[in-house]
């Protein structure tokens, strides 16, 4: 119960309609550069955005699920969102960072301390949005498990046995790659670090701890080689489309984001959310967020919206289709739109500009605004990191001060009584 | 120590200047990290790095350079606890230092093994795109089950295709990193054109370690290829790098042992078809300063005990005896008993080069009977030896002697403090190297790392 409604900008490439770069003010020939970034990053935080996330995968973008396609009339390439990040955080003070990472052919090691470290850099604000590669093409950048040709409507309809089984094992790793971060992230308690002069000791071992993980894809022993983050448990953020994803998000995820057509296609999904959440066992720490995605294109009137929109068609050659809902239209009806979703008891949205820089701005000149105006933004004024911000509590580290589930012997129990026992003769 | 005079270094027609190139080696995990000393700040916080890495960027360093370790040490079976420890992902911290700095090389340790090439050099490509083509990459081939335990994979590697690996791994990132044509991306609105034609071409590697189908995501990078440093030091390891490394960084500090290694290895690069100078040797070496000589000796030897405490002392006896020592008094005699051979030795998740540890015992006991010297004064002797001891005048030059003739190109600086390990060698020890001709006093506008080094483009 909570009046706040938070804000997440998705950031992709010269924006999310593949003939955005075309636009007078796009900077196509920047997104490989830092600076890019950098500017559109600030332009949200100083606009009121929560968050901001990078869209990423495992592989080169394509319009279609199957292989890379030839297209040369949209942008192709990314960067490795992660760094990308962590080489913004510098650049901005209080806006969660969330870049997309894989989890289907990565290391949950790498994973755990990657999310760790960008939540070091940016002094407590990062996130991470899981993502799994299905694609039987990414799958061949590293060449060592082969999928079936992906086909989305399958999937969707439950009918094809071996799609069924590549989308569950593809989430059921994501969840176990998502445990394997929480656990490396709370496998230091945060005052490990001793400096202890009189025994010599850097560190108090027995506040560090295996997580010895052990799941289908991997085990993993631990503990991290990154110290705990300063927000302790970054946030998680999923985006999901159908039953699978929504037990992953609904186990595992601080946010999820959904992708509604209409108002009865969102009673449909958070219908199917609470069904998911019967079905497993949650186990990030604060009830699950749910947020919801659109693109968004904004001019000064509903029929220029319109007219953008058909431009932009015009130039890539076929009318944009998305997995949610496009708003093209003024700011104060997208408001409006968004503070319907409010009302229907949501937490937040994430919004994906259809053009960089300039549905961005307007995001922040006309929607913030209105938004606020309307008593939903607010915000923790002091909020010195991205939970905070988002109203998510401090969590407790799972292995604290609980010797029973330290998963230490005996033994190293009593080894540390005996140091401390020297420890206080000396001082 | 020699002095030689104030006068640039020896010129002759046919051996020009050398140039000396630096690297600043963050203090990281390990006894040489002095932590009982409240000056000292944290080993995670960014702004430690950020310190490190702007200070030696006020040095005009070639580089900086972060060590990895996959997997916290082990002692007896349990957590070191003893030395600095923790660190952050060494590409995210990387990639956070690309934002807070403008020309210094950005080089990370990197294992061939607990990695894939299509994820690998995908990272490093954007390192170099997000720090205007500044970064590079140590390769190690770590392989033991102790760090597999952390991995997919486990320990899937046998030793002696650890080389074999790192190589092919390398191949198939050049090819990653070559696949998007020189000027592939167009990004022409008014023809609507993001590509040129073929603008990317098809990566189609298969070999004993990999096999990698796909098209890669990102256009060459400012450098085009990061820099590749190595480290090994074996037979297979000199091998590889005459092959692949552009930088090494090496152990063989000491004058004569430098100039062995140094022609060595740049003796192996012609049979390569390589130039000489595209391979830059860097010992690693540690330093003290004083205003005297005399002075610089106290230091040595106060910053010494601070770097091996008496617990630090036994556990490094333990590394070769194979067996608890915490009986022995540190300030007291070697122990009398023989090694206990082991198969795994006591301390796992470092580099262990103690191949025979009763020779090895029965050496030092020999030197430290003949020396008197505690236990603690010889593991000093061993793992705290600082290789520059002296004044800023005698440190630079004898770096620029071990330049000049041929001991290495320069050297990768490592500090005993952290973050501030490295600030007086940048106050007092470049500005010699800078009258001396021998070194840059600034960066060139613009340029790479590989430009930096002197490398071949």
């Amino acid at each position: 119960m909570t009046a706040r409604f938070h804000l997440g900008i998705a950031l992709d490439g010269a924006g999310w309609h593949p003939a955005a770069w075309r636009e007078p003010d796009a900077r196509p020939g920047e997104v490989f550069d830092l600076a890019y970034w950098v500017d559109l990053v600030k332009i949200a935080e100083a606009g009121g955005v929560d968050l901001v996330t990078f869209e990423d995968a495992f592989g080169l973008q394509s319009s279609g699920f199957g292989g890379v396609d030839a297209r040369r009339d949209e942008v192709r390439g990314r960067l490795d969102a992660l760094l990308l990040a962590t080489a913004v955080a510098p650049h901005v003070t209080h806006i969660g960072l969330v870049p997309t990472i894989t989890t289907t052919h990565t290391e949950p090691f790498h994973v755990g301390t990657a999310t760790a470290t960008l939540d070091y850099v940016s002094g407590g604000w990062g996130g991470w949005r899981v993502q799994v590669s299905g694609r039987a093409h990414e799958a061949a950048h590293v060449g060592r498990r082969s999928f079936p040709a992906l086909d989305p409507a399958a999937v969707v309809a439950g009918t094809d046995p071996a799609q069924t089984a590549l989308i569950e094992g593809l989430f059921g790793e994501a969840a176990d790659t998502v445990e394997v971060a929480r656990r490396l992230w709370d496998s230091w308690e945060d005052d490990a670090v001793i400096r202890d002069v009189p025994t010599g000791r850097f560190l108090d071992r027995d506040k560090v701890h295996y997580i010895d993980f052990a799941g289908d894809a991997f085990t993993v022993k631990g503990p991290s080689i990154t110290p705990r983050p300063p927000q302790g448990q970054p946030v998680v953020f999923a985006l999901a489309h159908q039953k699978v994803p929504y037990e992953l998000a609904t186990a595992s995820a601080d946010i999820v984001g959904i992708t509604p057509q209409d108002d009865a296609h969102l009673t449909r999904i958070l219908g199917e959310l609470a069904d998911a959440e019967a079905q497993v066992s949650r186990t990030a720490p604060e009830p699950l967020r749910v947020w919801s995605e659109a693109v968004i294109l904004i001019e000064d009137s509903p029929e220029e919206a319109r007219a953008a929109l058909a431009r932009l068609d015009a130039a890539h050659g076929a009318t944009y289709t998305s997995d949610t809902v496009i708003l093209a239209d003024t700011g104060a009806n997208v408001a409006a739109h968004l503070l319907a979703w409010h009302d229907a008891g949501l937490d937040g949205v994430r919004l994906r500009p259809a053009r960089l820089p300039a549905d961005l701005v307007r995001i922040t000149t006309d929607v913030v605004p209105a938004l606020a105006a309307a008593g939903v933004l607010d915000r923790p004024a002091d909020a010195g990191t991205l939970r905070a911000r988002l109203g998510l509590g401090v969590p407790e580290n799972r292995y604290a001060s609980s010797a029973a589930a330290s998963g230490d012997s005996d033994l190293a129990g009593s080894d540390s009584a005996q140091l401390d026992l020297i420890g206080s003769a000396r001082s | 120590m020699t002095l030689i005079s104030d006068a640039p270094a020896p010129t002759s027609t046919e051996r020009p200047v050398k140039q000396v190139h630096l690297a600043a080696h963050f203090p990281g995990v390990n006894n040489t990290t002095v932590w009982r000393d409240s000056n000292q700040a944290s080993q995670i916080a960014f702004s430690s790095f950020t310190h490190f890495a702007q200070n030696a960027e006020r040095g005009k360093f070639d580089f900086l350079f972060l060590a990895e370790g996959l997997r916290l040490r082990e002692h007896k079976g349990r957590i070191h606890d003893l030395d600095v420890v923790g660190r952050p992902n060494t590409l995210a911290v990387l990639a956070g230092l690309a934002a807070v700095t403008s020309h210094i090389g950005l080089v990370g340790t990197l294992s061939s093994t607990f990695n894939e090439p299509y994820e690998l050099a995908r990272q490093l490509a954007s390192l170099d795109h997000l720090s205007g083509g500044r970064a590079g990459w140590n390769i190690v081939t770590t392989f033991d089950a102790f760090h597999g335990e952390n991995f997919r994979r486990g320990a899937f590697l046998d030793k002696a295709d650890r080389y074999t690996r790192a190589e092919e791994f390398v191949a198939v990132a050049r090819q990653l990193w070559d696949a998007w044509a020189t000027d592939a991306v167009l990004a022409d609105k008014a023809a609507g054109d993001f590509l040129a034609e073929d603008a990317i071409g098809l990566v189609d590697h298969h070999g004993p370690q990999f096999d990698v189908t796909g098209f890669p995501t990102l256009p060459q990078s400012p450098q085009g290829r990061p820099v590749i440093v190595q480290a090994g030091d074996s037979a297979d390891g000199r091998g590889f790098a005459s092959r692949t490394a552009e930088v090494i960084f090496s152990r063989h500090a000491g004058f004569e042992d430098g100039q062995k290694f140094y022609s060595d290895v740049k003796g192996r690069l012609a049979a390569e078809g390589r130039h000489r100078d595209s391979l830059k040797i860097l010992p690693a070496v540690t330093f003290i300063l004083g205003d005297t000589e005399a002075e610089a000796r106290e230091r040595s030897r106060e910053t010494a005990l601070l770097q091996v405490s008496p617990q630090t002392a036994i556990a490094f006896l333990e590394q070769v005896w194979g067996t608890d020592l915490g009986g022995y008094d540190p300030d007291g005699p070697l122990p009398e008993i023989d090694p206990v051979s082991t198969d795994q030795g006591v301390t796992r998740g470092r580099v262990r080069h103690d191949s025979d540890p009763a020779a090895i015992a029965r050496g030092w006991r020999t030197l430290a009977e003949a020396e008197g010297l505690s236990i603690r004064d010889l593991v000093i002797r061993f793992a705290a030896n600082h290789t520059f001891v002296g004044t800023p005048v005698q440190v630079a030059e004898t770096i620029n002697r071990h330049v000049q003739e041929d001991a290495s190109d320069g050297f990768v600086i490592v500090g005993s403090t952290n973050p501030t390990g490295l600030d007086e060698f940048v106050d007092r020890v470049i500005p010699e190297l800078q009258e001396r001709g021998v070194y840059r006093t600034e960066y060139e506008e613009g340029a790479t790392l590989r430009h930096t080094l002197g490398l071949p483009v």
